[in-house]
């Protein structure tokens, strides 16, 4: 240890280690993982919002599995917490996952696409 | 891949004990066969603190709170919590699941909710086996300020100025003994962590040193710093081997990254610690017995001045703090004398841990800022007492402090209060004493200890402590008179003050306090012969009350077979044969069985 920068640096490397041990206020992946959603693919989806959240580095994004909300027709379902707001997204793919990623995580806006409310019109 | 979800095991020694140690193993094999062992970190972490309810496991990010989890519940916590995300109702501690019924975090909890963690900060949160997350965590960054940035006497100014005092129990400002060591100029010093917690019921520093060992060394290291030592002793009781176990992982890591050794951050300072271990016993606690048991001689305390700040481990000035005491130094330095000094009250500082224990319902860790009532500690953190009993009174201090009656509940707790109270904070043994216990008893309790822990040095401790234990056993034998009380009050006073060390000096202190706020207690054991606890033996006898079902259950269990009476039956207990080992009044299911 030849400096406080190295310090530093094991410090920000570890970080990910401890972060999502405490309060976690930032944004929750909750993925429906009840025996319809695996049935219907809800594990590569999950696994894909994992890795693509440590691989763009997101900082106070969390994702769990939880159970099923009772639409188990159009699993998998991904809903995205945020404060008080809750978006409900169904028949996720993996493909939707980056864009859910990239224009509703990262970009603030929902992807209509896949928001539950149109199936439901 | 990075996991997403953490799964915290505490794997302190009391969960250990009651069977944390295959829970690991367990999760491997279910995770294994779920395929989904790479998604879940699992983590052995400290003592989490409520040891009434382990073993524990916590799985974040959720922060689901499993409690009394045994082997067999882990397969369904893999299958449905992990796998599937359905949180296992049945297994979550029933404190976590609000009026909605729905879960909460386990912090949320009154247990958690009341407490102030400074020095147990990562106490339960981190794997102590790993440096990096003690890092992560803000861990060496004190350190770092202090070697970087701060002179040694700006160090020590910012100790004064936290208000801080040594959480041993003598509550000797730790700044100020810094500061006695630092202008004492010699070619070598040294720090020592006193580590060798022995009073019965307490169990802090045993928890600090398994769930946060470098926050022990770190605190060490900048001790060292400010007086000017290059040399730390961590003296620990060969009784705790886990955390043994811990301190050498942690020192190997630390000497591994560079931040034990030399020209530590590149500052020119440079700091080794060593592990010695003690035999376990009480009296090496004492600053003078300890130092001499690391120089290899038998641990007998000395006379005091000079005191080990002037001359101490090999005739030099060394510094000796307390596990908590050095536990809080990282955090003061780094958040700075005024963020710690805020907490607490106008005489005390900051937070103490307590080791809550006796008839309490949730015993176990706990870290409240100073000025909190005892009544909060006990009932609202602590529960209460099991079966709505009455409480009677609070042993801090274990066997040097004294009982605090119920009356005195809402004394805020302070170094000062407790001692006024005829009591004193001691290292942070809190033991709950209810309607159901007695009070000669338990003075016999702590005296038969001090008894064996004398050192044997000193004539009053060596015969007045085994004296005044004689005499509390005749007052329990109901062969008393009101003549042995007062002759027990006047030599425990003779023994506190002619002692040599502390440990005398405090060994009459559960005597006279009680005496103090007891008496009748005592009396009604000489005068009436009766023992108002219904512990004494000698004082007692069981009686068989007219609601007695006829089960049997008591004639089927005593082990002298004094109990007559057929199916149905009213039963009858022959007192000349009883024994009194009490296994039919708590065996007896309609509660007929009485002690009088």
């Amino acid at each position: 240890m030849k400096s406080l920068d190295d310090l530093k640096k094991i410090r920000d490397k570890a970080q990910a280690k401890v972060t999502m041990r405490g309060k976690n206020d930032g944004i929750r992946v909750l993925v429906g993982m009840a025996t319809c959603g695996i049935s219907a693919g809800a594990r590569p989806v999950m696994n894909r919002f994992v890795e693509e959240i440590s691989k763009r580095d997101l900082e106070g994004v969390t994702v769990t599995p939880v159970g099923c909300i009772g639409e188990c027709a159009i699993e998998p379902i991904v809903e995205i917490l945020q404060g008080e707001q809750r978006t409900t997204y169904c028949r996720v793919t993996e493909e939707a996952v980056d864009r859910i990623i990239t224009e509703h995580i990262q970009g603030g806006k929902p992807v209509q696409d896949y928001v539950i409310g149109k199936y439901r019109l | 891949m990075i996991e997403r979800a953490h799964v915290l095991i505490c794997s302190g020694s009391m969960c250990v004990s009651r069977g944390a140690k295959s829970l690991r193993d367990e999760f491997e094999e279910h995770l294994t066969r779920l395929g989904i062992r790479e998604e879940i970190k699992l983590v052995n972490t400290g003592c989490v603190g409520l040891c009434e309810q382990g073993p524990f496991v916590i799985v974040y990010p959720e922060g689901v709170f499993y409690a009394l989890v045994k082997n067999k519940d882990i397969k369904t916590i893999c299958e449905e919590h992990l796998y599937k995300g359905r949180i296992v109702e049945k297994l979550v501690f029933d404190e976590t699941i609000n009026e909605n019924k729905e879960i909460t975090a386990f912090d949320e909890i009154k247990f958690y909710a009341k407490q102030t963690r400074v020095a147990l900060r990562n106490c339960g949160l981190i794997n102590p086996d790993d440096i990096e997350e003690y890092i992560a965590r803000d861990g060496y960054r004190g350190l770092g300020k202090c070697l970087l940035e701060m002179t040694p006497m700006e160090v020590i100014d910012e100790m004064l100025a936290s208000g801080l005092r040594g959480r041993g129990g003598g509550g000797f400002p730790t700044g100020l003994k810094w500061k006695f060591a630092h202008n004492n100029e010699s070619d070598q010093k040294f720090m020592i962590c006193n580590a060798d917690e022995g009073d019965p019921g307490a169990f802090m520093d045993r928890a600090l040193l398994e769930g946060d060992p470098h926050s022990i060394l770190e605190g060490l290291m900048i001790g060292g710093y400010a007086i000017g030592a290059n040399k730390g002793y961590i003296y620990v009781r060969i009784e705790y081997p886990s955390a043994i176990e811990k301190l050498k992982i942690a020192i190997a890591q630390a000497k591994e990254v560079g931040l034990l050794g030399e020209n530590i951050f590149g500052s020119g300072f440079d700091f080794d610690i060593e592990i010695r271990l003690g035999a376990g016993a009480f009296v090496c606690g004492e600053e003078t017995a300890l130092i001499a048991s690391i120089e290899g001689q038998r641990g007998m305390s000395r006379n005091k001045p000079p005191f080990p700040a002037a001359k101490g481990l090999w005739g030099k000035p060394t510094i000796i703090n307390n596990v908590e005491t050095l536990a809080n130094i990282p955090a003061i330095i780094f958040q700075g004398a005024e963020w710690f000094s805020a907490i607490g009250t106008e005489r005390s500082k900051g937070t103490k841990v307590f080791s809550l224990g006796g008839n309490i319902k949730n015993a176990g860790l706990v870290e409240v800022p100073m000025g909190t009532t005892l009544r909060e500690v006990i009932y609202e953190i602590g529960g209460g007492i099991p079966k709505n009993k009455q409480l009677k009174a609070v042993q801090t201090g274990g066997p040097s402090g004294g009982a605090i009656p119920e009356s005195l509940m809402d004394l805020k707790i302070e170094y000062e209060t407790l001692i006024e109270a005829g009591s004193m904070m001691g290292s942070g043994g809190m033991v709950v004493i209810d309607e159901d216990n007695c009070m000669v008893d338990i003075c016999r309790f702590y005296l038969e200890f001090t008894v064996e822990e004398s050192c044997g040095k000193c004539t009053p401790c060596r015969e007045g402590t085994k004296k005044m234990l004689e005499m509390l056993e005749i007052i329990s034998s109901g062969e008393g008179t009101l003549e042995d009380i007062d002759t027990l009050e006047n030599l425990a006073k003779m023994v506190k003050n002619s002692s040599l060390c502390g440990l005398g000096q405090a060994a009459p202190n559960p005597i006279l306090s009680m005496l103090d706020k007891f008496r009748p207690e005592f009396e009604s054991h000489v005068v009436e012969k009766v023992c108002p606890g219904g512990v004494c033996k000698p004082l007692i006898h069981y009686e068989v009350l007219d609601n007695c079902i006829g089960c049997t259950q008591c004639a089927k269990n005593c082990p002298v077979d004094c109990i007559s009476g057929s199916v149905k039956q009213l039963h009858h207990i022959d007192t000349s044969a009883c024994i009194k080992c009490g296994v039919c009044k708590n065996i007896c299911p309609v509660d007929a069985i009485i002690t009088v």
